[in-house]
């Protein structure tokens, strides 16, 4: 106990959170137009790469090419990335990284459009999602992290937008479940589960039409239907969590 | 001992889950302590037959995988005392069940409960497979007509085979007939089976008739499993089941066509 107090009036806080970066595969840097091709693509979307931390991963390097991370990195910084780690690499490779400045993460898992979901300790309270539905293939990254559905989702199916929002234009009808790593968007009646924050995000939301939910829950607080006060069924409402209790506000703008 | 009670008929739409829903409450109003379980994974009805669908957050595919404990998933009956309902996941299919994962949770349940009630899918398959196999008592719900006596016929050949009492050379599972839907006015005139009928082609004891009514629909909307209706024939004929079920000797009621006085027939034009 007194452990934990000392903690709590320590000058800081550690712990631990998510993130979703962006890695760079690199396979040619001597390319002549590498950086040109970078650019080109930074350009598509200015706002979402400002700043943007991205990892770099070396795996497709030639073997026994060298690799100068410094000058590599200078050259992201000039088109607004900034290079925060190495992923996976080889011995030489992580020490030279080191070196300039950068973290060595393990190797990472890439979120390809169907992988089941690595179940945080976070939430080990909450059915975990069995099945994920195929998302169509994307280029830029911030769509790949949105998972859209256009039509209604229908009783037993069940979604799940890893690393990233799930958006419905449509109604969720009962039995069905919504399941995501942030924000969750329901243009129309939710009458299904609604699962945010997945993966422990607490800042995580749920916004729908009209709630007439089975369930909502956020980072593993949930609320089941007979538990929502009936001045927010059937409303235009936002769900969120402040101060470790589950919020469904009205809507208002 | 608790005893595990398989409630299925091959077909689909004869009241397997109308029957459970009632045989089950039948069983919990009479002091025993009674689970009722869907085992239609991925169509999952009895919770809304049951009225507590608004009170579903773990299931028992999440007991089975081992993503929660089984007392967080059982619902505890609002109306009936020593009545628990274990509802399934609508988002998983049959493949869910596995035969381990459901043998370890009726285990679970037989310390607790008196008795087990398994509501089976429809059809032959994993489903209504693993519903059966561990079950003690069969009560087969069969409508007074051809295709629901033939599939109620193979089911007992499936409980014959395929039950674990069957597969181990135990006692074998002892099979009751539970006759739904059932409109004497119809038999009478020629228009269904009459239960005789039923009976010499199935041959196994007749647990109950439950006849063709309306507050069988109106309990179901509402979330009321019907025996709770002590008003209606349907719901005092589920009760008689019950009663005959745990041996008292109970006749057969609303077999016959009710003689109506001048008052209901015209009560009847009117309602």
């Amino acid at each position: 106990m007194s452990n934990q107090v000392a903690f709590r009036d320590a000058p800081f806080q550690l712990r631990g959170s998510n993130f979703t970066m962006m890695v760079l595969k690199v396979s040619d840097p001597h390319a002549q137009n590498f950086f040109f091709a970078l650019s080109d693509k930074v350009r598509q979307a200015p706002n979402f790469f400002r700043n943007a931390p991205v990892v770099l991963d070396l795996d497709d390097l030639p073997p026994g090419q060298s690799f100068d991370f410094e000058n590599f990195c200078d050259l992201l910084r000039t088109l607004g990335l900034i290079a925060v780690g190495l992923q996976g690499g080889t011995r030489e490779q992580q020490e030279a990284a080191l070196a300039v400045g950068l973290a060595v993460f393990p190797q990472g898992r890439a979120t390809p459009d169907a992988a089941p979901a690595p179940r945080p300790a976070a939430v080990a309270d909450v059915p975990a999602p069995a099945v994920v539905a195929p998302a169509p293939a994307h280029d830029l990254p911030y769509q790949k992290a949105t998972l859209l559905v256009r039509e209604n989702v229908r009783s037993g199916r069940q979604l799940y937008a890893q690393g990233g929002d799930l958006v419905v234009i449509g109604s969720v009808s009962p039995g069905a479940e919504l399941v995501a790593d942030g924000n969750i968007h329901v243009y129309g009646a939710l009458r299904g589960r609604a699962l945010a924050g997945m993966a422990g995000d607490r800042t995580a939301r749920i916004f729908c039409q009209s709630l007439e939910a089975e369930m909502v829950s956020i980072a593993g607080l949930y609320r089941v239907s007979e538990d929502l006060e009936k001045s927010v069924l059937r409303r235009q409402v936002q769900i969120y969590l402040d101060q470790g209790f589950l919020h469904i506000d009205p809507v208002t703008v | 001992m608790a005893k595990i009670i398989v409630m299925t008929s091959g077909k689909g739409g004869v009241g397997k889950t109308t029957s459970s829903a009632a045989f089950g409450t039948g069983l919990a109003l009479r002091g025993f302590k009674t689970c009722i379980i869907d085992f239609d994974v991925g169509l999952r009805n009895l919770d809304l037959i049951m009225g507590c669908e608004r009170r579903v957050v773990f299931d028992f595919i999440n007991v089975i995988n081992g993503e929660a404990r089984l007392s967080q998933a059982l619902i505890k009956d609002k109306r009936v005392e020593n009545l628990f309902i274990l509802p399934t996941s609508q988002t998983r299919d049959k493949d869910a069940l596995t035969e381990a994962g459901v043998e370890k949770i009726l285990n679970e349940l037989k310390k607790e409960f008196d008795y087990i009630i398994c509501d089976s899918p429809a059809g032959i398959e994993r489903g209504a497979l693993m519903a059966l196999y561990f079950a003690d008592h069969a009560i087969i719900v069969t409508n007074p007509e051809v295709s629901s006596v033939r599939d109620s016929d193979r089911i007992l050949g499936v409980i014959q085979a395929k039950s674990r009492r069957a597969e181990k050379g135990e006692e074998p599972v002892q099979e009751h007939l539970l006759v739904t839907r059932y409109d004497p006015e119809r038999v009478e005139k020629g228009e269904m089976l009459k239960v005789e009928d039923v009976l010499e082609i199935l041959a196994i004891p007749l647990l109950g008739i439950i006849p063709e009514s309306p507050a069988v629909l109106r309990a179901s909307n509402v979330g009321m499993p019907v025996v709770l209706d002590d008003k209606s024939n349907a719901g005092q004929a589920y009760s008689d089941a019950v009663g005959r079920f745990l041996g008292e000797k109970i006749e057969h009621r609303f077999v016959k066509v009710e003689k109506k006085g001048f008052f209901d027939r015209l009560l009847r034009r009117t309602a």
